[in-house]
Formats: C-alpha cells, structure tokens, sequence
C-alpha cells in the first residue's frame, strides 16, 4: 500500500503505546485506516483534533517523528472467483507466492443480514460423525464452537469434518495458529484434494497478535461474497477464538477501558456475536455455517471467552478422553447442537430424537454407578448393565474415529438398547419400541 | 428553531457533539455523514458538550459532522396493524426494509398509512371524557382494539364531534375534543408515547391473583405466574431457556404476546417468524402469529438499539393494555441489555459499580419491571402486562448483579440449573430453588379454590415437599450405598423420582406432552399424589427401582397420550393393576 501523491503527512505523534498511538489530526473518519511508518493502523479513538490509531503489528520501533498517513477508507477485502485456493495473511494479501487478487474492494465487517430476510436452517450437515450426527446433528447455517483444551485434538476433528461435510467452500480463519497446525491444514486439504475449495486467512503465532482482530471478518467477507453472490454453500473455520479475545483484550488494555470478567473488555458478548452472527442461511441457498474453537484452560467454562461465546453460538461440541476406551469421544452430557431438533427426526429417521435422548440418559445412569463403583459400594444387576452397555456405547458411536450414516447410528443405538436392556427401562414411546427393538435370538 | 451539533469526538458508538441550544437528556438527534442519517441518543450533557449513543455503525464518521435535535425523546407509534410485525429495536417495520443486509440510516413507517379501518365509535358527541377514554372501537386480527384520548391529554373533555361508524385510515381525524378553554383537538388513531417513561393510564393497579396458564406443569402447577405478574428464567447457556420461553409464549392464555428478542442469536428469531404463522393458538384456534409482535434486536445489530428495544416492548404492552387486553410480555434475555448499559457506562469512563456495570443497575432493573402490572382502568375495566425476562449469568453464577437485582423484584423465580439439563431432565427447572411468591398470596388463594379446588395449594406444596425429601435422601443414599440406608427410604426417593418424571418434565417437541391444560394438570397431580399417598410393600431396594421404573414408564406413555383417548384410558388401567400389586390394604 504504496503512499499517494498530494497525501497529507503527519510527523508529530505525541502518545505511544505498546499498541496504540496518538496524534494531532483533522479530517478523519471512524475506524478508518493509516499507514505509520509502513505499518498499518485504524482509527480507534477521535477527541477533538487529537486521534489514537490501533497499529496492527505493534509499535516496536515507532519513533515521535514517524510519517502518518491515512488511506481514507476502513478495512476491505478484493473479492472475485480467484479468491478459491489461496492462503492470505491478516490484511488479506496472498502469502503463497501467487498473484494479488483482482475484483470488487469492498469494506470487511459489513451490516448485518435482516433477521426477515434470513431462512430458518433446515438442512443437515453431515459428518459421519456418531457423536455429532447422532446426539448433536448440524445444520447448515449453524454456528457451533468446540470448547476443547489446548492438548484435545480439535484441529484434526475440524479439518475432518469440513472435508466431510458437503460444502462448496471452505473457508479457513487461523488466529495465533501455530506454524505447524497451519501446515497440517494446508497438508490434509492438498492430500484429500481439495485445494481449490479452500480459501484461508492465517495469523500464526509468528505474527504479531492485534493482527488477528482482522481475520474473522475477512473470513466472513469472503464467505458472504461466495454465499451471496454465487449461492453457494460456505463452511468458515474459525480457530481458535480464545487468541481472537485476547487480542481484543490487549487493545482495550492499551485504551485504558475498564476490564470486566477475566479482564476482558464489557463489550467482549457484542464483539464475538458480531462474528458469529455472520452464520446464516438464505432463502436462495447459499449459506455461511461457522464452526469454532475456543480453547479453554483447564476445562473451566465459566471464564468470560468461553461463557459469552456459549451465549451466542447454537450449542457446542466438548472432546474428551475417554479412559475406558482409550479414544477420544464428543462428551454427550456437554454438547449439545441447538439447532438439532429441525433436523433431527425430520430429516432423519422417526426415532432419532427419543433414542438419542434415551441413549444419553443411560449413558448417565452408567456414570452414577460409575460412581458408586469407585466409592466401594455394590452394584445392582441395573448398574452393571448400564456400564456394559456404556463401554460399547462409547466404542461404537461416541469415538471421534466412528465414520456411519444416521440411520446406520440409529440400528446400532437400538441394537445396544435390545443386547442390554428391557423395553420398560428405556422410556421411548411405544411405537418405537414395537417397531425397532431387536429381538434377541 | 432546533438545535443543531457538530461532533466533536467518536469511540465506537459514542459520539460528543457541540450544541448552539438546549438539548435534553435522551432527547434524539440525527447525526449527517456521507449521505446517512443516524439516530442517536443523548445520555449526558456537559456544558456545550452532548454525549450521544449512536444506534448504528459510526464508521467513517469525521469530527465536525453535522447533527439535528428532534426536540423529543425517543418513541414510539402506537396504533392499529402492529400484530403480526416484525421490528428493530426501534421500531422500524423489518418487512419494509430494502435488501437482505440492515443498510444504516434506513428507518421505516411501523404503521401502515394506507389500510382503512373499520372504525365504529363508542362516545357520541357532547360525552364527557377522561384521559386515555376510549372514544372507538376498530378490529385487527380479531381483537377489539381501542381507539382513545391521546395519552398526553391528562385532563377531562368534550366530545365535540365522532365520525361514523365506517372505514378510515389511521391519519383520519376520527374525532375532536374540546379542553376546558374550548380549545378544540382533533383525534387520529395514532398515538406516540417515549418509550422511558412508563404510562400510569389507570386508576389503581391492585395485586394480581388470576392465573396465567401457560400449559408448562412446572410452572402452572408448581410455580404458578399470574396475569399482571412478573417472574424471570435465569440459567446457564444450554439449559433451555429459549426453549421454555417460547412454549410459554406460545402456549399461555393471553390477548396479546409481544416478544422482545434483545440481543439473542438471530435464527431464534427466525424460529418465531417461521413457526408462528403456522402454529395455532391452543386457546383462540387462530394462528399464533394474529396475536404476536416480535421486537427483534439481535446480538449482531448495534449495541445502543438493544437498550431501547425492551423499552419499545414494554410501551407497546402498556399501549393494549390500556385497552383492557391480557398482554404477556417476553425479554430474552435481561441480561444483553444490561450489558448494552454497561458498554455505555464503560465509554463515559463512569465509576463501575459490581463485574463493572453501572451503579444504578438495580434502580433502571426495578423500574423496567414496576411497568408491568395487573391495572383497573379509569373505566373500570382490567387490563394486564404479565412480564417474563431470561437471564444469562455470567459462568452460570447466581450471584451476579443482573441475577441478584431482577430477584429483588421478579415475584416467580425460574431456576434453569445444569446439572438437569445434563441429564436431559427437561425443562431443567430445579424444583427446589424456584419458587413462585404469587402462591402465598391469600388473593390467589381464593381464586384457585374457586376455579380449581380447594385442596389445590395443599398438594401442591406436598408436591414441594416431597421433592426435597427425595432430593435429601438421594444425598443420603450418595453417601451410605444403596445398602446403607433402609428400604422405606428408596420408597420415598422413589415417589419423589416419579413426581420428577411426570409432572416436572415434558417433553416441548411432543405434539401433546407439550401443552397441559389445567384439568388434565389436576388430574395428574391427583394421580400422583395418590400414588405418593399409598403405601408400599417391598422386600429389598431393588424391587422398589423396577417397580417404580415400570410406573413411571407407563405414566410417561399416558404423557403422550391425548387426554382421555382410549389410549389414555388403557394406560389409566395398567397404572391401577400396578399399583394395586404392591399396594398394602
């Protein structure tokens, strides 16, 4: 971004900040971009003729004296066809040695879509998934994070599931990933062949951290364009939110805003709905589905990232170990798909919500004995069943390696039901019962 | 002439402005940039300088920018064909929208200037009239609607004039009255009210006492919410809130449902628009959507609106129910606009009071439910606005200021706890902590011994009861083993675990489990009570669990049965058979 002729310069910077810095200014629009010393900076505060400018990379090396130019515009994005395939730093510019891209400039962080105007979700994404299909089905148009500690392996699950899912693009948001997540990325889609479906916006760990605040809504630019303008159907990934807060926490820091919860700034909720909200369907088929990570530290979701974005998405995904098995499960008590139920036995067979909802139940009853087992008490016949069957419950359909279609998921939940259990300990409703409880030879 | 600004200083949505004239506080202005026009608010002034939220985007917005004062504050249109909309929080008709993206600086007309109403007057001239008489009568969607003395005229009148009964627009002056001086002012059916102060149109607003039903059993039956009453759902996300709110706003027995959707996810919303119109009202057979208004501010639409929309909600709920309708009234959630407060206070650089939110909290809380209220009009008729707010505390804890301020005045406390939630124990509403104050009020008291029975309250505090000795002896059993303590004691978890199953859950996405009506409720508490009542024989602790399991079972399975279907009957008999097994005579 090359400095133009006829440019007013600025020289005087009389505020420096580890992120900000301020100056004397006239004619200057909200949120609008400047270039300091070649490093790129948005207007984030104007009082009077003095205005603060958020410099992306940080201001190491900012001197008083530094050149100030604003470029009169806010943040935008060049969309076009040859946006698929390529890998894009924070500002949007290529970092895979190919062309700049050319087509339409337009502003990132856009308006939001007319709630009358958007369709009601209804078509299930697929994911073979037993632990997501089953008990937590998507929806295309969905928003959905995992909720996953920094050592689950959340990233493979999400390069899975978008490679499974049939979708037109996939779209990749990387914030503070690490250098070699963003290779595994880039390896798994070049592998399964579809390169040319992907775009992605990286910010590894090498970058400097405010950068990241870019890469959501660039994300979600591209993806608008592609489902808007062509109708297509876009899945965004997102990981991992919790670096996107902590840069937003950084730069309400530097601005001397109070923090509220876990030093977080108050409009943290409005921020990341802001993103989320992007998730959309639309009446003439294209649609934005956007799945997550935000990482926890220690399981604790009651801090302030974790919390507010539990607020705003339609459910989430938890990972956990599961000891008995050995293998990494969806935990079926944790997450939950509130999107579901307008999939959920009407796409799908009759029976899915009362067997999922059965199925978790006893799975539930096998934790208390579980429970009782280890404080030394005895187990009933009940309990010993209910842990029985909460073994093969786990190997069969709660493991993240299990790749089945929902009517398969289904045969093998009532099959499960029938090896275990009597009809009367299952509560489902008696057509069910009557038509697909498997006699036992 | 008006007053005029030109801003001075932007962050995010909060913009000073330099005045050359009085301002007021929350009087609205219209700031000028690049062809837009955006409404913004005044929330504090100093000196020349006005502080103002802007209810949109500033982005772009350059120092020295122009600003027009309106002179007023922010309000609302009130007047015939707002059922069925959809709104912003600022009352923008959403259908009229252009585009499938909100363009900033679009507002719309909420009302429709066109339609002609079938107005038929209900004063003749020479009447003498008080403030908010009604003067009319026109119909929308089947419900009478009041056309009255504008809500300013506070003093008494003479009906000059009354057109006939006939069809009009709503911009038509339907009538003219003249004040004490002779002054004569005419009338249309258009109304606007600010939002922020609360209309005190009636004569006395006694305490409320008739039941609300709304076809939840936990709620109708052990925690009942009344017309004109006020109650709040706190829990952590995916505890089911949204899903109790809506089968409460579907399913309760009230003229009118005014939906406020206040900083919550978008496709709830969409929810309501999609299924509304389809789903029928279980009390009118008439479509639900006839009867519904839905303000919708969703999370991602700006910040400042959100404030104003439950506002707009409650004054469009004491506008019907100036005409003696039931309203009920829905914010999910109370707690998005507490944070729209609080991201306010932040950018004013106000002291923080507790988890940084401003310290009048608890007042603006207060007030905002004191609007609510079963009321006597000055014609003697009643009208009412029962008020439901969600709250979302932060990390699922109780003890925050939103939680802690709304308990201070909601009457009925809906407790949505996890653990339930986790094990699929809908509606997760823990029996225990929630409570319903209307329950002790003597008032409510008569009325249930007349419309249901006498013995109504006793039981259902037995049903209290119960459940917390079960819940004790669970932790019991938790501690000594299943062994540990004697069989009497599994009976009574037991009996406390089938109250749980049948009467404290229901299934919302079951096509009958999902509405109970009052009778089929008092034929099911009679049930179990009866159940509860009974003594048992067993032998050891594990007969008491299969034999309780198959009860339930069946009781479950009468749940989905429709009400005294054949089926239901059967299921009644099996039920019988089975407790007279183990039944000691």
């Amino acid at each position: 971004m090359a400095t133009k002729a006829f440019q007013k310069i600025y020289t005087k910077i009389s505020q420096i900040t580890k992120a900000t810095c301020s100056l004397k200014a006239m004619g200057v629009g909200y949120d609008e971009l400047a270039m300091v010393n070649g490093k790129l900076a948005q207007v984030v505060k104007i009082a009077g003729d003095e205005v603060t400018l958020q410099v992306f990379e940080g201001t190491e090396g900012i001197p008083t004296n530094a050149e100030v130019v604003f470029l009169g515009k806010s943040p935008t994005l060049k969309v076009s066809e040859q946006l698929a395939g390529r890998f894009f730093n924070a500002f949007g510019e290529p970092i895979d040695g190919g062309p700049e891209i050319e087509g339409k400039e337009v502003e990132i962080g856009g308006p939001s879509v007319n709630p009358v105007r958007r369709k009601q979700p209804s078509e299930l994404i697929a994911t073979g998934i037993a632990g997501i299909d089953l008990n937590n089905t998507l929806v295309s148009g969905q928003k959905i994070p995992f909720f996953a500690d920094p050592d689950q392996p959340f990233n493979q699950v999400m390069a899975m599931v978008a490679l499974r899912a049939q979708t037109d693009k996939i779209i990749l948001g990387g914030m503070g990933m690490t250098n070699d997540d963003y290779l595994y990325f880039k390896n798994v889609f070049s592998n399964a062949g579809a390169l040319d479906r992907i775009i992605s916006f990286v910010n590894t760990t090498e970058n400097p951290p405010v950068e990241r605040l870019l890469i959501p809504d660039m994300a979600l630019t591209a993806a608008e364009y592609f489902a808007v303008e062509h109708n297509q159907k876009v899945l965004v990934l997102l990981t991992d939110m919790t670096s996107y807060a902590d840069a937003l926490a950084i730069v309400s820091n530097r601005m001397d805003q109070i923090p509220s919860k876990d030093s977080m700034p108050g409009s943290l909720y409005s921020d990341l709905a802001k993103i989320y909200e992007k998730a959309v369907q639309f009446p003439t088929g294209g649609s934005i589905t956007i799945i997550a990570v935000t990482t926890l530290s220690g399981g604790d979701i009651t801090h302030a990232v974790p919390d507010n974005t539990g607020y705003i998405t339609e459910g989430q995904l938890f990972l956990r170990r599961d000891s008995d098995i050995g293998k990494v499960i969806v935990d079926p008590f944790r997450s939950l798909s509130r999107l579901k139920q307008l999939v959920s036995g009407k796409k799908t067979r009759k029976d899915h919500p009362q067997v999922m909802n059965a199925a978790v139940r006893l799975y539930a009853d096998a934790a208390s004995a579980k429970t009782k087992m280890e404080n030394g008490f005895d187990l009933t016949n009940y309990d010993e069943r209910a842990l029985a069957f909460a073994k093969d419950y786990a190997n069969q359909l709660l493991a993240i390696d299990v790749n089945l279609n929902t009517t398969e998921m289904l045969d093998v939940t009532w099959g499960l039901f029938s090896k275990y259990f009597k009809p009367e300990e299952v509560n489902i409703k008696k057509e069910f019962v009557d038509q697909y409880w498997k006699k036992q030879s | 002439m008006a007053t005029k600004g030109t801003v001075l200083g932007v962050i995010a949505n909060m913009v000073t402005l330099t005045v050359d004239g009085p301002v007021a506080q929350n009087e609205i202005c219209y700031i000028l940039t690049g062809g837009d026009r955006l409404m913004a608010e005044v929330i504090k002034v100093v000196g020349k300088s006005a502080y103002v939220q802007v209810f949109e985007s500033t982005r772009g917005l350059k120092v020295g920018a122009e600003a027009e004062f309106t002179g007023h504050m922010l309000e609302v249109t009130l007047g015939p064909g707002m059922l069925s909309k959809n709104y912003d929080g600022l009352q923008n008709d959403l259908d009229k929208m252009e585009g499938v993206f909100l363009k900033r600086g679009q507002y719309t007309y909420p009302l429709d200037k066109e339609r002609k109403w079938h107005f038929k007057p209900i004063v003749k001239e020479g009447d003498k009239v008080g403030p908010s008489a009604w003067l009319g009568e026109v119909e929308e969607n089947h419900q009478p609607l009041k056309i009255m003395v504008p809500f300013q005229l506070t003093d008494s009148y003479v009906v000059k004039s009354v057109v006939e009964e006939g069809e009009y627009t709503i911009e038509d002056t339907v009538a003219v009255l003249a004040d004490r001086e002779g002054k004569e002012i005419p009338v249309n059916m258009i109304q606007k009210w600010p939002v922020k102060k609360a209309m005190v149109n009636y004569r006395e607003k006694p305490r409320p006492y008739k039941l609300l039903e709304t076809g939840v059993r936990v709620i109708d039956t052990l925690n009942p919410i009344v017309e004109g009453g006020t109650g709040f759902i706190p829990g952590p996300f995916g505890t089911g809130k949204t899903v109790l709110q809506h089968a409460i706003s579907k399913q309760a027995e009230a003229d009118i449902v005014i939906i406020a959707a206040c900083g919550e996810r978008a496709n709830e919303v969409v929810e309501i628009f999609t299924e509304f119109p389809e789903l029928v009202d279980p009390h009118t057979g008439r479509k639900l959507m006839e009867r519904t208004i839905i303000v919708a501010n969703t999370s991602n639409m700006p910040v400042a609106a959100r404030e104003a929309s439950v506002y707009t909600a409650m004054t469009m709920a004491e506008y019907y129910r100036a005409m003696g309708l039931k309203v009920l009234l829905m914010a999910d959630s109370t707690s998005r606009w507490a944070q729209a407060l609080r991201e306010m206070s932040n950018r004013m650089e106000e002291l923080p009071g507790p988890d940084a939110f401003p310290m009048d909290l608890s007042a603006i809380i207060s007030n905002f439910y004191g609007r609510a209220g079963f009321v006597h009009l000055y014609n003697g008729v009643t009208g009412s606005i029962t008020f439901i707010g969600t709250v979302s505390p932060a990390g699922g804890n109780l003890k925050e200021p939103v939680t802690e301020n709304t308990k201070k005045v909601a009457r009925c406390f809906y407790a949505l706890e996890q653990e339930r939630a986790d094990r699929k124990r809908y509606p997760a509403v823990n029996p225990i902590d929630s409570y319903s104050k209307y329950l002790e009020y003597p008032e409510f008291e008569d009325y249930i011994a007349k419309h249901i029975n006498g013995e109504w309250i006793g039981k259902v505090n037995e049903l209290k009861t119960r459940l917390l000795r079960g819940k004790e002896i669970a932790e019991q059993i938790n501690i000594l083993g299943d062994d540990g303590v004697p069989v009497d004691y599994h009976v009574i978890f037991w009996k406390s675990e089938l109250i749980d199953f049948v009467i404290l859950q229901q299934d919302a996405f079951d096509e009958v489990d999902s509405v109970t009506p009052m009778e089929r409720q008092e034929e099911m508490v009679n049930m179990v009570i009866d159940i509860c009542r009974a003594d048992f024989e067993f032998d050891n602790f594990v007969e008491v669990m299969d034999y309780f399991k198959k009860m339930i079972n069946v009781c479950k399975q009468m749940n989905y049965a429709r009400f005294r279907s054949e089926q239901y009957s059967e299921y009644k008999k099996q039920l019988q058979d089975l407790v007279a097994e183990r039944k000691v005579k």
